[in-house]
């Protein structure tokens, strides 16, 4: 057969956009090949509810292997795609991918959704025994079984991964360290005030936070980590040792095919890439800023694999794009839901309601007076409201919204003041 | 001998397959267009996550069942509301602006965990998730 989607990564973003082309009516063959010897599975609760044993593994998964069955769309566990050759290619006929093991399967258009893998540790002794990255189900599982031993976690980075992953630990009754290299915690997505109230509400809950340091090394006592060595000298002793570095995109298959790769796979807004016949959806691309259409950006998130899979469906599918979404976001720590509707990057200006030190409080973010995003710490009213007015283009003047007795949803209904 | 029966017994019981079908707890989601969908429950899991497993159409659960998108949306039949409870504070504010008609019966999916007590739970699906 040479027709039809192959569909390279088992991920969110794959199954979405297997799922979508038959929403769409797509009639042809669709394989969906994974690495991972699982049926495709969601990674959120991999850093949180699955490290609290408060989910199991069979939970995660999206969909029973029937629902597959159904809708005619092949998927395929545990092969990992070694090579590719695109139709056309001075090859007759289709393309052709072959996976490690040598299966091969043929196509006619291709799809990109192999996600992204954790940035390593580059010191001395990173690879000891109780060094842990969470990416995949194994991982999340391996980690939480260490926890369950572990008596001194020391987490390496403050970003989202890290930050979940430490409040599992300090849950859990472990002593936990958090080591970040830059000056706040979740510098690269959150305003200082919201990193200022992360670090207070982990040191609240017994977490000691250095920030500003970075890692030197890993001692060892034998064959197993013993202490994770500071740039200022610090020995800070460790059994369990989790690394939440950022994640790298997958863009081997895609260099190797010439596709146009910067940091990520280059898509457009309508997730082609640089060969019409590759599309490319989810953590493993760079494309227009969802909102503005300029610039790339790179977007680690469910909503991005979601949406960015469908519009690649309707670009395989010769159907006009779905119409852009309001980027969201969620964290989960402890008791506290950071929920997240647009995108700051780029903000000139802000508005802080409610007092964070009771830990339910909201930022909205402004460029020129425009609204661009919310923050919200237990707080989704606010969440929502932001989220509702991005997506219908209502304004939240930034004067009005610092009356933190003024809910949100007022802006949005403007009956609802006088009722 | 043993193998042999065990295959009678099998054989025997054949005709009482229905009455296990009968005994396993169902929940029922009915679409916008009347269609029945009947799944089995599963004690402990949330409805949501038995409603996208078995791909029941119009429960989409974009955020994996974390009351963080409001796409999970059902509408409880009246019958069954006493044996829920109420939505907690975070899916209340959901409910209150996250989804497209709110009624009485409003619920989100994914906090609501099945229990043997709601065998043959109803719920209707809006025609649009938000």
């Amino acid at each position: 057969v040479t027709d039809g989607v192959l569909i390279v990564g088992a991920s969110q973003a794959g199954v979405q956009l297997a799922t979508s082309l038959r929403d769409l009516g797509y009639q042809e063959p669709i394989s969906l090949v994974g690495a991972e010897p699982r049926p495709p599975y969601q990674r959120p609760p991999l850093s949180k509810a699955l490290l609290l044993g408060r989910v199991d593994e069979a939970s995660l998964v999206f969909r029973a292997s029937s629902f597959y069955a159904d809708r005619g769309i092949e998927v395929v566990c545990g092969e990992r795609v070694r090579e590719i050759a695109l139709p056309g290619g001075g090859a007759v006929g289709g393309g052709v991918a072959t996976t490690e093991s040598g299966r091969s399967f043929s196509f006619a258009h291709l799809a990109l959704t192999v996600g992204a893998r954790p940035r390593r540790l580059a010191v001395p002794g990173a690879d000891l025994d109780g060094v842990c990255y969470v990416r995949d189900v194994d991982d999340a599982l391996r980690l939480r079984r260490a926890l369950g031993q572990a008596r001194d976690v020391v987490v390496i980075g403050g970003g989202y991964i890290g930050l979940e992953a430490a409040s599992a630990a300090r849950s859990l009754g472990r002593s936990v360290t958090v080591v970040e290299a830059a000056e706040r915690l979740l510098a690269r997505s959150v305003v200082p005030i919201v990193s200022d109230f992360y670090r207070a509400a982990h040191e609240r809950r017994g977490v000691d936070v250095r920030l500003g340091v970075g890692v030197t090394g890993l001692t060892e006592r034998g064959g197993r980590v013993a202490a994770v060595v500071l740039s200022d000298g610090t020995e800070l002793p460790a059994d369990l040792v989790l690394v939440g570095i950022g994640a790298a995109p997958r863009t081997e298959l895609a260099e190797a095919l010439g596709l146009g790769c910067d940091g990520g796979i280059v898509v457009d807004r309508s997730a082609r890439t640089s060969d019409p016949k590759v599309v490319a959806a989810g953590d493993c691309t760079v494309g227009p800023h969802p909102v503005t259409g300029e610039g790339r950006v790179r977007l680690e998130s469910v909503q991005n694999a979601v949406v960015q899979a469908k519009v690649a469906a309707a670009a395989l599918a010769g159907r006009p794009a779905p119409g852009p979404e309001v980027p969201w976001f969620w964290s989960d720590q402890y008791d506290l839901k950071l929920q997240i509707a647009g995108l700051s990057a780029g903000y000139d200006d802000h508005v802080v309601r409610g007092d964070p030190d009771t830990e339910r409080f909201s930022v909205l973010y402004y460029r020129e007076g425009a609204l661009l995003a919310v923050d919200a710490v237990n707080n989704a009213a606010d969440y929502l409201a932001v989220r509702k007015a991005l997506a219908t283009g209502v304004a939240i003047p930034a004067a009005e919204a610092r009356d933190a007795g003024r809910p949100l949803k007022s802006f949005l209904v403007p009956a609802a003041r006088s009722a | 001998m043993v193998r042999r029966l065990v295959a009678i017994w099998a054989a025997a019981c054949r005709p009482f397959e229905f009455l296990r079908e009968r005994l396993v707890p169902k929940v029922v989601f009915v679409s916008a267009d009347g269609t029945e969908t009947v799944v089995d429950s599963a004690p402990g899991v949330s409805l949501m996550l038995v409603a996208t497993q078995n791909g029941v159409e119009g429960i989409v659960a974009e955020c994996g069942g974390n009351c963080s998108c409001a796409t999970c949306h059902v509408w409880v039949r009246e019958e069954f509301l006493p044996l829920l409870g109420g939505p907690e504070d975070m899916e209340e504010d959901l409910l209150d602006l996250g989804v497209s008609e709110r009624r009485p019966g409003s619920r989100l999916s994914c906090q609501i965990t099945l229990t043997d007590d709601l065998d043959g739970l109803a719920v209707d699906i809006p025609p649009e998730q938000p």
